[in-house]
């Protein structure tokens, strides 16, 4: 839908993953809802890299921390109040989702 | 203390179901937060967790239908699950304090939790594990796949991957909207009195281009980025705007016809594209580097373009 275009924003990610460290425990593949993750070879492999969405799950699931992501909302108005407010980290505000 | 709840939804449920999705007391839609009896569980019935979004309970209970089991409400300020997760309240620490506030070792003999699998990117599961016992095993993204999951416990690829097809957009389309009404009446109300009907007529047809027809189209609007896909569309607002201000501005020079109707061609898009610049909030799929990318890229754009817009409008409303 989006990011597979060669211009898109939203080709580069954040995402990093050291393969030697990997367990093979498959908690990456579970949690990912982009399919980012699949097991091969008893261990975890980088299938879809560029759909990565940053949402940390897989990051934070990672018991042996294999995996890191600068993770946060890929939300435009949250980032852009963030930035008004001068805070580091974007989130929406309470009423919002 | 253990609530007994049912799966069954009423009326007054699916009343509160249609507001919470036209965005009016959605804030106050709220469950308790604590442990719930849905059916008639025992010491060996699965413990599934959810949010206190009263959309995520109902959701969750009657996707549960027939199957005695507990239900584990955490305190998530009256927010979904995954967009709770991402903050942190759908997290490790709120769950650990709930596990504990229920006593929920008195009420179960196994040590399993059935998470939905978008609370995982607020839950380490091995935290949970390390620290209280209880393993942590996440289901399926939508309640609905629940029944199948729970055959063998293993979920199908397809259960794990979240969607964004036609009726997962028309369903956000109402939220959106009344979010903007009063503010587009109100602006409508004042271009009209300050500068006349084409003026006025042009907010609706803004906010319905970004709000309701940008999120119907996004997969066949042929950019890569929301702002490129949202000027493409404003532009195809915009020029009809441009041409009806040429044709109805009454005889004049030229260059005046031109500087009454190009601001049109400047604000419209430009306004279009923040809109759907905005919409990335919504998506499932856009990621935090990205929207910063886009934002450096294309915001300076619009606001060069809006602001040039609205100076031109401005002077040739009192030059002519």
């Amino acid at each position: 839908m989006i990011g597979r275009s060669k211009k898109s924003k939203y080709l580069e990610t954040t995402l990093k993953y050291d393969a030697t460290l990997c367990t093979g425990c498959g908690m990456c593949s579970t949690v990912c809802p982009h399919g980012v993750f699949v097991q091969k070879d008893g261990i975890a492999q980088l299938a879809r890299p560029t759909a990565c969405m940053e949402c940390g799950a897989c990051a934070l699931n990672c018991a042996v921390r294999a995996i890191s992501v600068d993770a946060g909302t890929g939300c435009a108005t949250a980032q852009m109040i963030a930035s008004l407010k001068g805070s580091k980290e974007p989130t929406c505000g309470s009423g919002c989702c | 203390m253990i609530t007994p709840t049912t799966s069954s939804i009423t009326l007054i449920d699916r009343m509160q179901h249609i507001l919470a999705r036209a965005g009016l007391r959605r804030s106050r839609f709220r469950i308790r937060p604590g442990l719930y009896a849905l059916g008639d569980p025992n010491s060996n019935s699965q413990v599934f967790v959810t949010a206190n979004y009263g959309l995520s309970f109902d959701t969750l209970r009657s996707a549960l239908s027939n199957i005695d089991c507990y239900i584990l409400v955490l305190d998530t300020k009256g927010i979904n699950v995954w967009c709770a997760a991402g903050k942190g309240t759908f997290g490790t620490e709120e769950l650990i304090r709930r596990i504990g506030e229920v006593k929920l070792k008195d009420h179960v003999t196994h040590d399993i939790l059935i998470l939905p699998q978008l609370g995982a990117s607020g839950v380490a599961a091995h935290e949970i594990e390390r620290r209280t016992g209880f393993k942590v095993e996440y289901g399926p993204v939508r309640a609905n796949d629940i029944l199948q999951y729970l055959q063998n416990h293993a979920a199908t690829p397809n259960m794990r991957r979240v969607t964004f097809n036609f009726m997962d957009r028309l369903i956000l389309i109402p939220v959106e909207l009344t979010h903007v009404f009063l503010p587009t009446i109100i602006l409508m109300a004042l271009l009209y009195f300050l500068s006349g009907p084409i003026p006025a007529l042009t907010v609706p047809l803004v906010v319905i281009a970004g709000l309701l027809v940008f999120p119907l189209l996004i997969p066949w609007i042929p950019t890569p980025n929301f702002s490129t896909k949202g000027f493409l569309l404003g532009s195809m607002v915009a020029v009809p705007l441009f041409l009806l201000a040429l044709i109805s501005f009454p005889p004049a020079i030229w260059w005046k016809k031109l500087g009454v109707a190009l601001p049109y061609l400047l604000i419209v898009p430009s306004l279009v594209a923040f809109i759907t610049l905005n919409y990335t909030g919504a998506t499932p799929f856009t990621s935090k580097s990205g929207v910063k990318r886009e934002i450096f890229a294309f915001f300076p754009i619009m606001f060069w373009m809006f602001l040039a817009g609205v100076f031109i409008g401005t002077l040739f409303r009192f030059i002519r």
